[in-house]
């Protein structure tokens, strides 16, 4: 693989999200071996404020289109921007992190070059000789796919699973030149827009990007008793997730769904709370990196994959668990 | 208003995945498959639209001749008639060589609405709406879990981490569906034996003027290999009283597992 590596950077609200460091730092290593450069692509008004942040973390140049309309996600705007930028910076390699923005853009961005994309990469590496080769979970973890593009289908494309690469250390004294460009579509073009991002009143970490993920299944017997999973996780500073037998009850919303038909995790620590550990719950959190279960049946499934369990009753644990989490933290 | 419901036929989620000889297949023994759950949203959603405004659904789904089954499926919870592209290279054909089969029965459908489901569960990719709004030159939104339609207009909401966005546009357009935007119906009885007697269409890649060679495996994606991930050991279980065993995890996971 030779040639130059393009990122594509998130901002919301005007700041860089952590996983366009993530990538940053795969596109550097990428780059090194093949002698290319990093570009990165930012768009919205005050895109060019991240030049220093970028370029510190790895890229030597940073394309830049302020337009307004930018600001907000535009699937078809971002795609041809992102198109546009592979083509101008004559990228071998198109990196994205697989966020909900990136899924989207991606895609959409391959087909307008007529390639394919590999989703949610966990392990990457360029082959010997060309082409780019990844590793990525399918069937929601259940099974680990190893796919490639070949060396002749230019530019690679593919999105990077969040929270799976670190972010290396910054670089100081690092600079990226800022490269002005058009927008690749006028507004007028555009037949599909986000008009408005609304935020819940009480922000809450959201179970994707959560380093700590406390989450309550049937075990806890009513929706009322989730105020004990929300407590150990504000204590831990987490997210609430939930299993699926909790989400069709209607106990909790969907978006804290975690497993084969929610969300994919892999934080830090996932506690599951009375969780009994269906398969399409365990594809979901299996690449936790430490598992602590809490049920009152020994036989769960869940706790053949936990690292430490409690076998006991969650009503009684949960209080005492936060309490002494809480007394760590003050200590 | 003309619906085209796109819908995959893969194993269902309580499945186990065993790998089959070829090292970079799905052992499909004994796994009972079923349509994506995600679609199942999508199709309820283009039932709903038709019981309320009249128009026609049409269920499409690209791969094995298997894949008749997701179909009737389809049929039997309400949809008028079925389309499949059946070619076995599919299965594992990349995503914009999917795309483009569905983008050339859209083509011949011409539908005013192309309702999908956020991703095929198994590949968990999500490539297709994306690229089918690419290559039709469509507007595109994934994984809504609230759709409004206008007479040539659409309005959606989808969750992004930790918040919620707001989405206009025009019709026609490519649109993925979202866990929580409905609750999908069951067939009932008399959809099933209804289902039998509606139209199932079979048609290969070349019927619709598709070069066949672009759906070779391994064109522009190639898939390796396929393998379990490597098993979680169990590890210490505590017992005892709630105070005690609740102690003793907190230290451990501070001192041992240093997590918090």
């Amino acid at each position: 693989m030779n040639g130059n590596v393009l990122v594509l950077a998130e901002r919301r609200g005007g700041e860089l999200k952590r996983p366009t460091f993530e990538i940053l730092g795969v596109a550097r290593r990428l780059a090194e071996a093949s002698g290319g450069r990093v570009d990165v692509l930012a768009l919205g008004p005050g895109a060019s404020g991240c030049a220093e942040a970028v370029a510190r973390h790895g890229a030597d140049r940073l394309l830049v289109c302020e337009a307004d309309f930018l600001e907000l996600y535009a699937p078809e705007a971002y795609a041809a921007a992102l198109a546009d930028a592979a083509r101008r910076s004559e990228a071998a390699v198109v990196l994205v992190a697989a966020t909900i923005l990136g899924r989207d853009v991606a895609p959409r961005a391959a087909a307008r070059l007529g390639v394919g994309c590999l989703s949610d990469l966990v392990e990457i590496e360029p082959v010997p000789g060309g082409g780019l080769r990844g590793r990525r979970p399918v069937y929601s973890g259940k099974a680990i796919a190893t796919v490639s593009v070949p060396s002749e289908v230019r530019p690679a494309v593919a999105t990077l699973r969040p929270n799976v690469f670190p972010v290396p250390p910054a670089t100081a004294g690092r600079s990226a030149e800022v490269v002005p460009v058009e927008a690749a579509l006028s507004p007028s073009a555009l037949r599909v827009r986000t008009v408005r991002v609304e935020k819940p009143a009480e922000q809450e970490v959201d179970v994707a990007e959560a380093s700590i993920v406390v989450s309550g299944g049937r075990g806890l017997k009513a929706p009322e008793n989730f105020a004990l999973v929300r407590d150990l996780a504000r204590v831990l500073g987490g997210a609430v997730g939930a299993s699926r037998a909790v989400v069709d009850a209607g106990w909790i919303a969907h978006a804290n769904q975690v497993g084969q038909t929610g969300k994919v995790v892999s934080p830090n620590l996932y506690v599951a709370c009375g969780i009994s550990g269906a398969i399409q719950h365990l594809a979901g959190m299996s690449s936790s990196k430490v598992i602590v279960a809490v049920n009152k049946d020994p036989e769960a499934p869940i706790f053949k994959v936990a690292d430490f369990g409690i076998v006991g009753d969650l009503f009684e644990v949960l209080p005492k668990l936060t309490e002494e989490i809480r007394k760590i933290k003050e200590s | 208003m003309k619906i085209l419901v796109g819908i995959k036929h893969v194993p269902d989620t309580e499945a186990k995945v065993k790998v089959a000889a070829d090292g970079v297949s799905l052992d499909e023994t004994g796994v009972k498959m079923v349509p994506s759950p995600f679609d199942e949203y999508a199709l309820e959603e283009a039932l709903r639209i038709r019981e309320a405004r009249g128009g026609e659904v049409v269920v499409v789904s690209a791969g094995k001749e298997s894949a008749q089954v997701s179909l009737r499926q389809g049929l039997a919870m309400g949809a008028d008639r079925a389309v499949l592209v059946h070619d076995d290279r599919l299965d594992r054909a990349d995503g914009l060589a999917r795309a483009r089969v569905l983008a050339a029965v859209a083509r011949a459908e011409a539908p005013d609405l192309i309702l999908l489901g956020k991703y095929g569960v198994g590949t968990d990719e999500g490539q297709t709406g994306p690229m089918l709004g690419e290559i039709l030159d469509l507007p595109h939104t994934s994984a809504v879990t609230t759709l409004t339609l206008g007479e040539r207009t659409f309005g959606a909401r989808r969750e992004i981490e930790g918040a919620v966005e707001v989405v206009e546009g025009s019709l026609p357009a490519v649109i993925s569906c979202e866990k929580g935007l409905n609750e999908p119906r069951y067939p009932s009885l008399r959809g099933i034996m209804a289902a039998r007697k509606k139209p199932l269409d079979v048609k290969r890649p070349a019927d619709l003027g598709l070069d066949p060679d672009d759906l070779l495996p391994g064109r522009r994606v190639v898939w390796e290999s396929i393998a379990l991930p490597p098993a979680r050991r169990a590890g210490r279980v505590l017992k005892g009283e709630a105070a005690e065993t609740a102690r003793e995890l907190a230290r451990l996971l501070r001192e041992d597992a240093k997590v918090i």
